[in-house]
């Protein structure tokens, strides 16, 4: 019998619109020592399986329909909230997305810590505070915090994304549990930092010997960490099997897709590049923020940007790859004169854009655009499709009453959108649609250079496919130069022709891109480019070394 | 300009105003607010037509007495007739509510959008004036003011609507910070919309939910704030009438005779009522989030 058996769960959501059958009939299990990982796509369902199995979820509108879930003997569907809160505090342990906002600003990490080990409501388990900051010392010193007992009295604002996710493990395993849930743990971290958080995730379980359910949108993620997988799309199991036989004898169409939609390889398109005809040229730009955490008497900068230079021929894609807090976006921005520059200049088809006023800046503005990331931010909530759309085009007066539907029209027919959905709200689009929407807006003034500021990173892996193909599609159409900032090296390799590395505010390596892949000339490339986990569990295995 | 062009070419889709309009129909309690300020405001107008008495005729003899066949809800201890005064009554207290907070409106989410959007030093410098408003006794600033222009009911407006206006600024400045940093701002700029564009076309709009609610707060707030000023002789004087007035006067003799406070207060409280169920169902439906059935 293994730890967790889960059998024909269904949950429903009751909503005004009717029922959506979130989960419905899903079974697996799941032992001590083993992974399971849930794969899916954004709503899927496979959150809404593991958070039932807490009481995680908000009822009404869910509503458990069926099924059961056997915890070590006990049917978790079914028993009461004490019994509940006994299985959260001691057997069950979540680890969540986003570790930025999962702990309270306010607390300090020890304290946070040691909350359960002080306050638990089994009071034969309660532990002296002096104890317990012994223990949670320990914790944070075995998931990697360095000096932790400095670190313990430091609050959540202290620390970065992926240390906070290592504090975010520690809590969970304060209390020793024996199943470990991790909703997408390392969605929110840069690649390096994910390499490590599985690694850390990977050892913890095989020194403890803990059950872990891993979620995850992404198959690439799992190959090497899950010993079975379970692939979910509309909340009804698609697939499931040991890892290899789902990734290498998969029999499910949609499994199939998700393969298929990992970024692979090198970009198949020719190099369109013009040599010779620059379109942008950077000299020495640097971009500076005023620090406000410093005292005023050192005033002290942010170099968000310290001294780049580029250039880009017209019709190529260049590729700007780093991690977070690297500069890159705020060296798009600054490009575009979206963010002030402290020093240097940027000279767009041979004008130097620095020194324009803002008005004077207009004409030029129609030539260079920008698709942001977050598809959900970057559309007016008050504005339909077609006022989107419309606006850029009358703004610089290149339609008018009599040509702007038709105009809206064909842009909608370019980026993929149905015309009659012109009039709908960005609200009513999936994340995909609105990346297309966004898309749109960027190329209706016919621009002749598009920054492209992490455009995929938000969605998920069969949409990321899809928008990349669009935009390289809308690249040769018209005739568009690009400059393709991402953190995820695969999606940089497979769109653009010349790739730049930026760390610090600095572009540490730049050339083209199939020969920087094969041979980095610098270690931190080198180290970004092992951090990238492959979609094939052998390789996979054996670039993490565990065989 | 363009946002007229984009108007006549919107003819198959429905606006945002048309959408609200289909969503506010169908909000029962958003209507009934809409008919109630309707009547009251149709009743404000023609009341010197369809009024029973003169608003300032006297009767001494009567004095005060209960409601009637001859007096609806009563006289006052004048022997005024006090459906007559409310009706009266109802034109200053309403046009005092819709002109002082359309001043405090217009000038609190201008200052504040600006303050907002702009940043840095201007927005300190603005804040810093909204700040000193706020310390500044507003009575004083009002006594100052009659006693420079002389009493009038438009100063009195005026007045009122330059001290409510503070509230309103920081209330959209907050709102206006945390679009400014929105994506579909920065969208905005990068398609080289003029500052004034980018406000008007994608920051007001978006703060339209707040400031409604605060607005439909303020109309009340103002009517109150007349009948105070009035009653320290700052105001409308007697025999002219508000609602505040007669609260007030009624409030001296609620023991004896209970009818002078409880039309007046019953015709107040219904107006606030209504304005608040409006509010709601406009902050509702000009969000296009919400869905039209």
């Amino acid at each position: 019998m293994a730890l967790l058996e889960v059998n024909g769960l269904k949950v429903y959501f009751h909503t005004r619109n009717g029922v959506v059958k979130a989960v419905d009939d899903v079974s697996f299990s799941v032992d001590k020592g083993e992974t399971l990982a849930i794969v899916g796509e954004s709503g899927s369902g496979k959150s809404v399986t593991c958070y039932s199995l807490l009481d995680l979820l908000p009822k009404p509108p869910a509503v458990i329909e069926g099924g059961t879930a056997i915890f070590d003997g006990e049917d978790l569907l079914t028993c009461d909230s004490a019994r509940m809160r006994h299985f959260r505090g001691n057997d069950i342990a979540v680890i969540f997305q986003d570790p930025m906002t999962s702990l309270n600003p306010f607390i300090s990490i020890g304290e946070q810590l040691i909350e359960p080990l002080i306050y638990h409501p089994n009071k034969s388990r309660v532990q002296s505070r002096k104890n317990a900051r012994l223990r949670a010392i320990e914790l944070l010193d075995e998931v990697g915090i360095i000096d932790a007992e400095a670190r313990y009295d430091c609050y959540p604002h202290e620390f970065s994304g992926g240390m906070r996710q290592r504090v975010m493990i520690a809590m969970a395993l304060i209390n020793e549990p024996r199943l470990l849930i991790c909703d997408e743990p390392t969605t929110a971290l840069d690649v390096t930092i994910q390499a490590q958080i599985l690694e850390l995730i990977k050892k913890l379980q095989q020194t403890r010997d803990v059950a872990v359910i891993f979620i995850s949108h992404d198959l690439g993620v799992v190959a090497g960490i899950a010993d079975k997988v379970l692939v979910l799309c509309d909340g009804t199991i698609q697939e499931s099997g040991d890892t290899d036989h789902i990734f290498y004898h998969s029999q499910s169409a949609y499994t199939q897709k998700l393969l298929a939609a990992i970024p692979e390889g090198a970009k198949v398109l020719p190099n369109r590049a013009e040599h010779g005809n620059l379109l942008v040229k950077v000299r020495d730009l640097k971009t500076y923020f005023n620090d406000y955490s410093k005292a005023a008497s050192e005033k002290k900068y942010i170099k968000a940007v310290d001294g780049v230079s580029l250039d880009i021929q017209r019709g190529e894609i260049l590729g700007l790859v780093g991690e977070s807090g690297s500069g890159k976006s705020t060296l798009g921005r600054s490009i575009l004169q979206l963010a002030p520059t402290t020093a240097g200049t940027v000279t767009f088809d041979g004008t130097v854009l620095g020194g324009l006023k803002p008005k004077q800046l207009v004409p030029w503005r129609r030539r260079m655009q920008m698709i942001f990331q977050d598809p959900y931010a970057s559309l007016n909530p008050r504005m339909t499709v077609y006022e989107t759309l419309a606006e850029p085009l009358l703004y610089h007066g290149l339609a008018d009453k009599k040509t702007i539907d038709n105009q809206v029209r064909q842009l909608m027919d370019d980026v993929g959108l149905a015309y009659g959905q012109m009039r709908k709200y960005p609200h009513e689009f999936s994340g995909g649609q609105r990346q297309r929407i966004a898309i749109g807006r960027a190329i209706a003034t016919k621009p002749e250079l598009i920054i492209a500021d992490e455009p995929v990173s938000a969605l998920d892996v069969t949409i990321q496919a899809q928008i990349l193909d669009l935009i390289l599609e809308l690249v040769e159409r018209h005739n568009l130069t690009m400059l393709f900032i991402s953190h995820d090296l695969s999606v940089v390799r497979y769109i653009s022709d010349r790739v730049m590395v930026m760390n610090k505010g600095l572009i540490i390596e730049s050339g083209d891109t199939e020969a920087l892949w094969s041979d980095p000339q610098q270690e931190y490339t080198r180290q970004l480019l092992k951090a990238i986990p492959l979609a094939d569990p052998k390789l996979e295995r054996l670039r993490i070394g565990r065989v | 300009m363009a946002n007229k062009d984009l108007q006549q070419t919107d003819e198959q889709g429905t606006s945002l105003w048309q959408d609200a309009w289909i969503k506010l129909s169908k909000n029962y309690l958003a209507l009934f607010g809409l008919t109630v300020l309707c009547l009251l405001c149709l009743v404000s107008i023609l009341t010197p037509w369809i009024a029973p008495y003169g608003y300032e005729e006297q009767n001494l003899l009567l004095g005060a007495t209960a409601p009637s066949f001859q007096h609806w809800l009563g006289t006052d201890i004048f022997g005024r007739d006090m459906l007559t005064r409310i009706m009266y009554g109802g034109r200053v207290s309403l046009t005092v509510g819709f002109i002082a907070t359309a001043v405090a409106l217009l000038i609190g989410v201008l200052w504040g959008a600006t303050a907002g959007f702009v940043g840095g030093r201007t927005d300190a410098v603005m804040m810093r004036i909204v700040d000193i408003m706020y310390a500044l006794p507003f009575m004083i600033f009002i006594v100052l003011l009659m006693v420079v222009f002389g009493r009038n009911i438009l100063l009195l407006f005026l007045a009122i609507g330059a001290v409510e206006w503070l509230t309103m600024a920081r209330i959209v400045r907050s709102q206006v910070m945390a679009l400014r940093k929105q994506e579909f701002v920065e969208a905005a700029h990068s398609l080289g919309l003029s500052q004034w564009t980018i406000i008007r076309r994608h920051i007001i709009p978006n703060t339209l939910g707040p400031v409604i609610v605060y607005t439909t707060l303020t109309i009340p707030s103002v009517m109150l704030l007349e009948a105070f000023l009035s009653f320290l002789g700052l105001g409308i004087q007697p025999p002219q009438s508000s609602w505040g007035l007669l609260i007030n006067y009624g409030v001296e003799t609620m023991e004896e005779y209970p009818w002078l406070l409880i039309f007046p207060g019953v015709t107040l409280s219904l107006t606030l009522f209504a304005l608040n169920f409006l509010g709601d169902g406009l902050r509702d439906a000009l969000d296009p989030r919400t869905s039209k059935d």
